[in-house]
């Protein structure tokens, strides 16, 4: 084989080793969700969705955990978002340049990175022993919210960055004032991108159990959560109970828990893709 | 009007600062409850003990085992994700169609978005069955497929920012390089990985501190026996999952068992900061500029 023959042959072997490395992650996924679904598919009733949890596998359900789940998911949407949107435009618009602005971005950065578990622990020490809120649907929201955070100030930012300088000196030249601006002009114009953040955000917290399991948040609760002050549990706490037991129905059960997990979890990102693609195509400065 | 836009201004900047209370609020958390654990138990020990024993009743706390757990796991997981994350960067930047990447982008990002709950099913139920059909004495607990798994989930993140990495590399360079005749493979690995090798080890040392504070993958899978092994066949434990397995417990409030889920979080918190902010550094200063 002459050398430039080698060289092609490398080209042309490293393509292939390309195809089967962008398709083996897909493949894994493709094996796992039909596995899931051969196991947990059959399980999924009406009752399974409105039984509480119980000793025996097949009277248990999920009732408490989606409950939880989504009691969870609007307390900490009501803390995180309006928290998060307002960060992320004022670094964008207000404090661009001062020094404290450049200490905020890096501590924003450095929070992403920190793992959910250690906001278990702020959150199990903050809000559960100096508020005093114990183990209750407040406290894990409240440590979901902070999880958020970063997540929605970051998208925030980029989405009001898209805005162009011309829609803002436009309003200023016919006197709107800087509050004005932002609030006509700039957060319609990046709606779009601020709401699919703020989903991204949501599949995100839906998911978690580590930070959850911390702070307190049971595997068993008998009854559903009625008021923000109850104990309560989420899905991911529910399968990740059902699946430390040796019993094979229970791995039945976490299989089907686990489908109605993904299936919240795919819508909501499929419609942060959906947005995603709309505004960019809508919006066309 | 003046006074009002003062007012919005204001609390605008509020919530812009409570990220940094937050910031404070963690490391607060930490280290007053290791402080009060330091005082009972000697650093030295903690960080030269070779046995993690809390829970029973001869006590040792040498955090050596669930570091050994946490680097054990982590390693794996990279040795999974870099080859293939980084070829798939590769391949998609230099020779799949346009096409091809706007599809297959959105769908490597689901591997990201799974709940990990839901991988560590996977992981026990799947892929140490799958492994232990050629690898009879593996155990049903093990860090092999705990980390294999966990590789999959941040091969999107290797892939994503070193694929970010490489399209900025400026275009002058790789026609350069096709222009003397080199092959994409050659252009690739000659021109294009060495160019952006600086975005390229950000995203490395970023998929190192994701897999250092992955919790429910290893928590499930990989054990709960704090174990000074680099034996990926047998079960250990994880700092992570040794936070989540006190948690579960019931574990009295203001006890010494207590306090070792924070002495584990402030270690586990020294990891991840410094490697976050390693990478912060290494972006800052070898930002490739070309003009």
């Amino acid at each position: 084989m002459t050398n430039s023959e080698l060289n092609r042959f490398k080209d042309k072997a490293f393509q292939g080793f390309g195809i089967f490395c962008t398709f083996i992650g897909l493949i894994v996924l493709a094996i796992f969700l039909i596995n899931i679904l051969i196991d947990g598919l059959g399980r999924i009733d009406w009752e399974f969705l409105n039984n509480l949890p119980s000793r025996r596998a097949h009277r248990a359900g999920i009732y408490t955990a989606w409950i939880g789940t989504l009691w969870i998911l609007v307390l900490s949407s009501v803390v995180a978002f309006p928290l998060g949107i307002a960060a992320g435009v004022y670094l964008e618009e207000y404090g661009k340049k001062s020094r404290i602005a450049n200490f905020l971005e890096v501590n924003i950065s450095n929070l992403a990175g920190v793992p959910s578990i250690i906001y278990g622990l702020l959150g199990l020490e903050i809000f559960g022993r100096v508020f005093g809120l114990g183990g209750s649907l407040l406290t894990g929201a409240l440590t979901l919210a902070l999880l958020m955070l970063p997540i929605i100030i970051v998208t925030t930012r980029e989405a009001i960055k898209a805005v162009p300088r011309s829609i803002r000196d436009a309003s200023f030249a016919l006197g709107a004032s800087k509050w004005q601006t932002i609030w006509f002009q700039v957060l319609p114009a990046s709606f779009g991108g601020i709401l699919t953040g703020v989903i991204l955000a949501l599949s995100r917290a839906v998911g978690e159990a580590a930070p959850l399991i911390v702070i307190g948040a049971l595997a068993y609760v008998p009854f559903a959560p009625t008021s923000p002050l109850d104990e309560f549990t989420v899905l991911p706490i529910q399968i990740f109970n059902w699946i430390s037991r040796p019993q094979a129905a229970f791995a039945t059960n976490a299989a089907a828990a686990i489908i109605i997990l993904l299936l919240i979890t795919f819508i909501l990102n499929g419609i942060a893709v959906y947005l995603r693609n709309k505004w960019q195509k809508k919006v066309k400065w | 009007m003046r006074v009002q836009e003062r007012i919005i201004e204001g609390l605008l900047w509020l919530s812009a600062v409570i990220t940094i209370f937050v910031t404070v609020g963690i490391i607060w958390v930490l280290l007053s409850e290791s402080l009060t654990f330091f005082s009972e138990v000697s650093v030295l020990d903690f960080l030269t003990d070779k046995q993690w024993t809390p829970l029973f009743a001869e006590k040792h706390f040498g955090i050596l085992p669930l570091v050994a757990g946490t680097l054990l796991t982590t390693a794996i997981a990279i040795s999974v994700a870099l080859p293939i994350g980084l070829t798939i960067a590769i391949y998609l930047n230099t020779y799949a169609p346009a096409g091809f990447r706007a599809t297959i982008k959105p769908m490597l990002e689901i591997l990201a978005s799974i709940p990990t709950v839901v991988y560590g099913f996977f992981a026990l139920t799947v892929v140490t069955p799958f492994l232990q059909t050629f690898i009879p004495n593996l155990a049903g607990f093990n860090s092999l497929s705990a980390g294999i798994v966990m590789g999959i989930m941040i091969i999107p993140m290797i892939s994503s920012l070193s694929e970010d990495a490489i399209s900025a590399v400026p275009k002058s360079l790789r026609e350069g390089a096709y222009g003397m005749g080199a092959t994409r493979f050659q252009t690739a690995f000659g021109v294009l990985v060495p160019a952006a090798s600086s975005g390229i080890l950000v995203s490395i040392i970023l998929a190192i501190s994701r897999a250092v504070g992955e919790t429910m993958i290893v928590a499930i899978a990989a054990g709960q026996q704090p174990r000074l092994t680099a034996n990926p066949l047998v079960p250990v434990e994880t700092i992570t999952t040794y936070i989540v397995q006190v948690s579960l417990g019931d574990v009295p409030h203001g006890s010494l068992e207590y306090r070792t889920i924070f002495a584990a979080g402030i270690t586990l918190f020294i990891f991840t900061f410094a490697l976050n902010n390693l990478s912060f550094w290494i972006r800052k200063k070898y930002q490739e500029k070309y003009d």
